[in-house]
């Protein structure tokens, strides 16, 4: 219940099959993105815009800045 | 010790003809629905994952465009698998009317047998089944063969789907799961072909028949594989067998140093295990399944680090190279695994191959890369004193002798997806 008062929880998601691994989304989003050893993204933390509008804002970014369009932000279904 | 139902009649030169089956088995009911039959049976898939047939059967039913198709995975592409060739050269139509049994309950017009095309004497057989059956009665469903590439991914069911749909074998990107399989429009039910069989004899014969033997979790037989230390062979025996009792009767006579459980993907467990029973219940604290009814036998004349970097260095060349984690990381794992069973600068090999498998988990569209690391970490766990003795620099003592039948990569510019 008290997830929902802050609002609902949301995730940065990359499409694997999409990814090319341009690296943009970690330029975009280095709080939100690491990159691995090959250069594809790998989702450090979720992005809650309740209680943090910067980390939403980044994550939107990182959404448009995606030349392959790989990434969408998902909300996170309350259990 | 072996209990066969499915394969009744087994070993037979020549699969059984629709008369032969019919005198075996009887006719399948004209039941509408099996779903409840198929719940209370406590069946689950064959295939590998081992979902309930029954909660699958009603995921389906409840979708709003109906379902048309019914695919039966005949693929087989793990390499450690020979079990649904057996069963489609001994009982094709068991298979067969299992397949139609669930069509009829989902109200589906079409059968999908999709058997892969390197396996023109299998796709003989199943073609031959398919003209041999009385015509059919209005309502049944319409029977096919389809031939895909024979990729390991490609008996993956999305793969397969997308085939079907686009013919093009590459796993699909799902991230919702369950996920609803689609040709067109139309939901799709895949099933692996044991599994059909299964679903044949629990219509006729219903599901407390199907309880008599088994575990209470995991009711019925399974049809296993053993190789390795013997000549690859197929058994039936109930779910809870152990795992010694299936070997010794697939002619393993010495007692193996480890066991591939689940196949290419899955994991290896301990000599010493061999007395726990084949289901996935007395497999659970030991991190291990029965996948697809997989016994690989390792001997203690073997590395098990260097059979495992063979699988990885095949299972990278069989990925889709759709999903980076994937296409960099799997041929990432075989060099460290190589380099390891060489014994060269084997201790920053392993923490380097350990931190790989951890960041590529996860990051594929489909399984393929977890089954992967799943199989790196457990070898690094069985055979820990082997890597012990590697990473301080000593080589495989067995280096030149290997077990396991790993076939050969195809080299890039041959490999099929279309």
């Amino acid at each position: 219940m008290a997830m929902r008062k802050r609002g609902a929880s949301f995730r940065l998601v990359v499409d694997p099959v999409r990814c090319d691994g341009y690296g943009h989304c970690h330029e975009l989003a280095p709080e939100l993105v690491t990159l691995d050893e090959w250069g594809y993204p790998i989702i450090t933390a979720n992005a809650s815009p309740g209680n943090d509008r910067e980390l939403m804002r980044s994550a939107q970014l990182a959404v448009r800045g995606c030349p392959r369009m790989a990434l969408v932000i998902e909300r996170i279904s309350p259990q | 010790m072996s209990l066969h139902r499915v394969l009744t009649g087994a070993p037979r030169s020549t699969p059984a003809t629709y008369r032969e089956h019919i005198a075996q088995f009887g006719e399948l009911p004209r039941t509408l629905d099996i779903t409840k039959e198929l719940l209370s049976s406590g069946l689950t898939g064959h295939g590998g994952a081992a979902f309930p047939t029954g909660k699958k059967v009603e995921l389906l039913k409840n979708q709003r465009h109906g379902v048309q198709f019914l695919v039966v995975n005949a693929m087989e592409g793990e390499p450690a698998s020979i079990k649904d060739r057996v069963l489609l050269s001994t009982n094709p139509h068991l298979v067969i009317d299992g397949a139609v049994a669930l069509a009829n309950t989902l109200d589906a017009d079409q059968v999908i047998v999709c058997v892969p095309r390197d396996r023109p004497k299998l796709a003989a057989i199943v073609q031959r089944a398919i003209d041999e059956r009385p015509t059919r009665a209005r309502r049944d469903a319409r029977i096919e063969l389809q031939t895909p590439p024979g990729r390991y991914v490609a008996g993956e069911e999305s793969a397969l789907v997308h085939w079907l749909n686009d013919k093009e074998t590459l796993p699909q990107y799902r991230p919702t799961r369950p996920a609803i399989l689609t040709i067109g429009r139309s939901a799709t039910l895949v099933d692996n072909a044991e599994t059909c069989a299964h679903v044949a004899l629990i219509a006729r014969y219903g599901a407390e028949w199907f309880r008599q033997v088994g575990t209470t979790h995991r009711p019925g037989t399974t049809v296993v594989t053993v190789s390795g230390a013997a000549k690859p062979a197929v058994t039936e025996v109930p779910y809870g067998t152990p795992i010694i009792d299936i070997i010794r009767e697939c002619g393993v006579i010495n007692d193996p140093q480890a066991f591939l459980l689940a196949g290419f993907g899955g994991v290896w467990i301990d000599g010493a295990e061999a007395h726990r029973g084949f289901d996935d219940d007395s497999l659970r604290p030991i991190k291990a399944t029965t996948g697809a009814g997989i016994v690989v036998a390792l001997p203690l004349n073997a590395c098990g680090i260097r059979e495992t970097a063979r699988i990885v260095r095949w299972m990278a060349g069989e990925s889709a190279r759709q999903c980076g984690p994937c296409a960099f990381g799997l041929p990432a794992l075989a060099d460290d695994l190589e380099l390891l069973a060489s014994g060269r600068r084997a201790e920053q090999t392993l923490s380097r191959l350990q931190s790989r498998a951890s960041v590529i988990e996860g990051r594929g569209a489909c399984r393929h890369p977890d089954g992967v690391v799943r199989l790196v970490r457990s070898a690094l766990e069985v055979f820990a004193t082997d890597v012990v003795r590697h990473a301080n620099g000593n080589p495989c003592l067995h280096a030149q002798s290997t077990v396991v039948h790993v076939p050969v990569t195809q080299r890039e510019e041959e490999l099929e997806w279309q």
